[in-house]
C-alpha cells in the first residue's frame, strides 16, 4: 500500500505521548470525590516502571473559577505559568493533568501565547512580578487518561481481570464519555480529536469490554461551571445528564466509562437525584449503571482491592459489575477505615439499590 | 462601532471567537444551553457582529450572557471558526467589570461563586474543598456524601490521601507561602479587583433591592442569589 491516503488523514488524530518522566499536577475535583483515583493513577504507574513526581507547592490552576468567569484570563494565565515554572524548576518537560478543564486550560493558554506572543511576553512579566519565578513551556502536554491509552497494552498485559462477563463470556457492554473540554476546543490535543476521540475506546477495547454506542454518546455531562454551583441552576445540569441515560438506556450499557473528573461525580450523583425525584432507574432491577474513572478501572484490571481504589464512594455501587467481572471483594470491609474500624454505612436510597 | 464593542475586541478571546458568522445555526443545535434554557448563541453571535453598542449595552446587562456552560461544544462545529463559548467569555468579563451583571438574575450569582470557589482558591490553594461542600447546599450528592462529609479525615485516610497535611499527596495542605504566591499573582493580574467589584456592584444592588447582606455567605442576598428562580428562564418545551 502506498504511504499517504488514509493513513495520511488519520494522522491528523492521532496525538504525541511521552513515555516516561511525567511532572503532575492534580485535580480539585477528583481529589475532592475520587481520591483514590489518583492514588491509583501513581500506583500502576509505578507498577509498570515510569516515573511521575508532583511538587506539593502546586496549586488549583484556577480552571472551575475561570469558568465560572469571577477569575479573570490574565490570572488564569498566571496561574498556569506558575505550574509551568515548578516543572521547569523541577528539570522535567513532560506536563501531565489528572483535570480536564486544567487540560482545556492549560491547551487554551498555550494556543493563545502561540496566536499573541505579547500575551505571553505580558503574563511571563506577571509571573516574574509576582513570584520572582521563569518558566519553559512543556515539550509535552498530556492529560493523564492519555498516559492510561497509551500504556493500555501494558496494563492488559499485566491485568488479572478482563472486561468480560465471567458467566456468559461475553464483553461487558461499555459507555464512554469524554469530558467536553478534552478536546472540542482544540481536536488536535486528544487522541482521535472531537469527531472520533478514541482515548477511552481504546482503553475498554484492550481490555476486554465492548464499547457501546448511542445517540447522545458525545453530549455534556451538564456541569455547565456556574450552571452546577449556584443551586438555583442545577436544573440544567441534571437535564443534561438525564438526556444521556435515557438516550443510553435501552443499549443496556453496564458500565460508564470517563475522562474528566467532574463528569463521573454528576453521572453518578445525578442517578441518585433521578431516582430520588422520579424513582427511575437506569441499570438491571432497581440497580443504577457503575459509573468509572479510568484509574480505577484499571486498577480493577490489575487486581487492586476494590476498597483501596475508592470505589466504596460511589453513590451508584459497583458491586453488580465486579460480580461480573469475577472479582472478589468483602462487603464487610467496604466501609472500614484505615485501621479496620467500621465507620458506620451511608443511609440507603429511597429507589437505587444499595449494597 | 462603540466603545463597548471597542473594550470587547481588547480581549484577545473575543478576537479569536468572532470571525464572520453566517448565522446557520449550527451552534445552537449542538447546544446544551441552548437546550435548556431560552438561548441561541447564533442570536447572540449575529447580535455582536452589528457591533452595536445599544444592543450589546442590552446582552451586558441580561440573563442571556450567563446561560452558556462554557463546554464549548459550539466551537468543534462552526463552520467558521467562530467560538461563541470564548465570546460569552468575554462578554461575562465586561459585564463584571462594569457592574451590568447585578442588572439580571443570572448575573447576580457572581457574587456567591466569588464567595465561594473564588474564597477557596485564596484560602485553600483548591477551587473546591470537601469540609465547605455541606450536604444542606448539596442534596444530589446523596447519602454517600453525608457520610464522607461527617467522616472526612477516615475515609480521605482510607483512600491514601494526604488530607490538611504537609507533603505531596491528594488534599495537601498547600504551604502558606504558595497561597501567598497566589494572592500576589492576583493582585498583580486583575484577579483581586475583579472579586473587589463583584463585591462593590454587589453591595450596592442589595442596598437598592433592600436585601441584606453582609461579609459571609449566611445573609439573605446570598440566600437569595443562590436559590432564586424569578422568571422562566427555559425554553418551556
Amino acid at each position: 500500500m502506498k504511504p499517504g491516503g488514509k493513513r495520511q488523514i488519520w494522522d491528523e488524530y492521532q496525538k504525541e505521548i511521552a513515555d516516561d518522566n511525567y511532572f503532575y499536577v492534580r485535580s480539585c475535583v477528583r481529589q475532592n470525590f475520587f481520591p483514590g483515583a489518583e492514588k491509583t493513577f501513581f500506583r500502576y504507574m509505578k507498577q509498570l516502571g515510569r516515573n511521575v513526581v508532583e511538587n506539593p507547592s502546586h496549586t488549583t490552576c484556577s480552571g472551575i473559577g475561570y469558568h465560572s468567569d469571577i477569575v479573570p484570563f490574565e490570572t488564569a494565565m498566571t496561574m498556569v505559568a506558575r505550574q509551568f515554572a515548578l516543572m521547569t524548576e523541577a528539570g522535567y518537560e513532560n506536563f501531565v493533568t489528572s483535570c480536564i478543564t486544567s487540560f482545556g486550560l492549560y491547551s487554551e493558554v498555550l494556543e493563545t501565547w502561540e496566536h499573541f506572543p505579547e500575551v505571553e511576553e505580558q503574563t511571563r512579566i506577571h509571573l516574574r512580578n509576582a513570584t520572582g519565578r521563569e518558566f519553559l513551556k512543556p515539550k509535552n502536554l498530556a492529560h493523564a487518561s492519555d498516559v492510561t491509552f497509551k500504556l493500555r497494552k501494558e496494563i492488559a498485559d499485566a491485568g488479572r481481570y478482563r472486561l468480560v462477563n465471567q458467566d456468559t463470556g461475553k464483553p461487558i457492554r461499555v459507555v464512554e464519555h469524554i469530558g467536553c473540554h478534552y478536546s472540542r476546543m482544540f481536536p488536535n490535543k486528544g487522541v482521535g480529536g472531537a469527531e472520533y476521540p478514541y482515548v477511552l475506546v481504546g482503553m475498554i477495547e484492550d481490555w476486554g469490554g465492548e464499547v457501546i454506542d448511542y445517540p447522545e454518546r458525545r453530549h455534556c455531562c451538564g456541569f455547565g461551571f456556574r450552571q452546577y454551583l449556584v443551586k438555583a441552576n442545577r436544573g440544567y445540569s441534571i437535564s443534561a445528564s438525564k438526556k444521556k441515560f435515557d438516550s443510553m438506556k435501552p443499549y443496556k450499557p453496564e458500565l460508564i466509562l470517563t475522562n474528566c473528573p467532574g463528569c463521573p461525580m454528576f453521572l453518578d450523583r445525578w442517578q441518585y437525584a433521578i431516582s430520588e425525584m422520579e424513582g427511575t432507574t437506569y441499570g438491571e432491577n432497581g440497580q443504577g449503571i457503575p459509573v468509572m474513572t479510568y484509574e480505577e478501572l484499571a486498577g480493577l484490571i490489575l487486581g487492586y482491592d476494590p476498597w483501596d481504589l475508592g470505589l466504596q464512594v460511589h453513590q451508584v455501587p459497583v458491586e453488580p459489575l465486579l460480580d461480573k467481572m469475577g472479582i472478589p471483594y468483602d462487603p464487610e470491609k467496604k466501609f472500614l477505615d484505615i485501621d479496620g474500624n467500621f465507620i458506620g454505612k451511608p443511609k440507603s436510597p429511597s429507589f437505587l439499590k444499595f449494597y | 462601532m462603540g466603545a463597548l464593542y471597542e473594550k470587547l475586541r481588547q480581549d484577545v478571546r473575543f478576537v479569536e471567537g468572532l470571525k464572520a458568522c453566517l448565522n446557520c445555526g449550527t451552534c445552537t443545535a449542538i447546544c446544551p444551553a441552548a437546550e435548556f434554557y431560552n438561548y441561541q448563541p447564533r442570536k447572540l453571535v449575529d447580535i455582536l457582529q452589528t457591533k452595536d453598542d445599544e444592543k450589546i449595552l442590552e446582552l451586558l446587562k441580561s440573563d442571556t450572557i450567563w446561560y452558556c456552560g462554557e463546554c464549548m461544544s459550539c466551537v468543534t462545529r462552526c463552520p467558521r471558526n467562530n467560538a461563541p463559548g470564548l465570546l460569552i467569555t468575554a462578554l461575562r468579563s465586561l459585564s463584571q467589570e462594569s457592574g451590568y451583571f447585578t442588572e439580571s438574575e443570572k448575573g447576580r450569582q457572581q457574587l456567591a461563586i466569588k464567595r465561594t470557589v473564588g474564597h477557596w482558591i485564596l484560602k485553600y490553594g483548591y477551587c473546591l474543598y470537601p469540609s465547605q461542600i455541606t450536604p444542606e447546599n448539596h442534596p444530589e450528592q446523596g447519602p454517600i456524601w453525608e457520610w464522607e462529609f461527617q467522616n472526612i479525615e477516615k475515609v480521605m485516610e482510607r483512600l491514601g490521601a494526604n488530607y490538611q497535611k504537609a507533603g505531596p499527596g491528594v488534599l495537601r495542605a498547600i504551604p502558606q507561602e504558595d497561597l501567598d504566591e497566589i494572592k500576589k499573582i492576583f493582585d498583580e493580574t486583575g484577579g483581586t479587583a475583579r472579586f473587589e467589584k463583584i463585591e462593590e456592584y454587589s453591595k450596592q444592588k442589595a442596598e437598592e433591592m433592600g436585601i441584606q447582606l453582609d461579609d459571609g455567605l449566611k445573609n439573605d442576598y446570598i440566600k437569595h442569589i443562590y436559590t432564586a428562580v424569578n422568571k422562566d428562564h427555559t425554553t418551556g418545551s
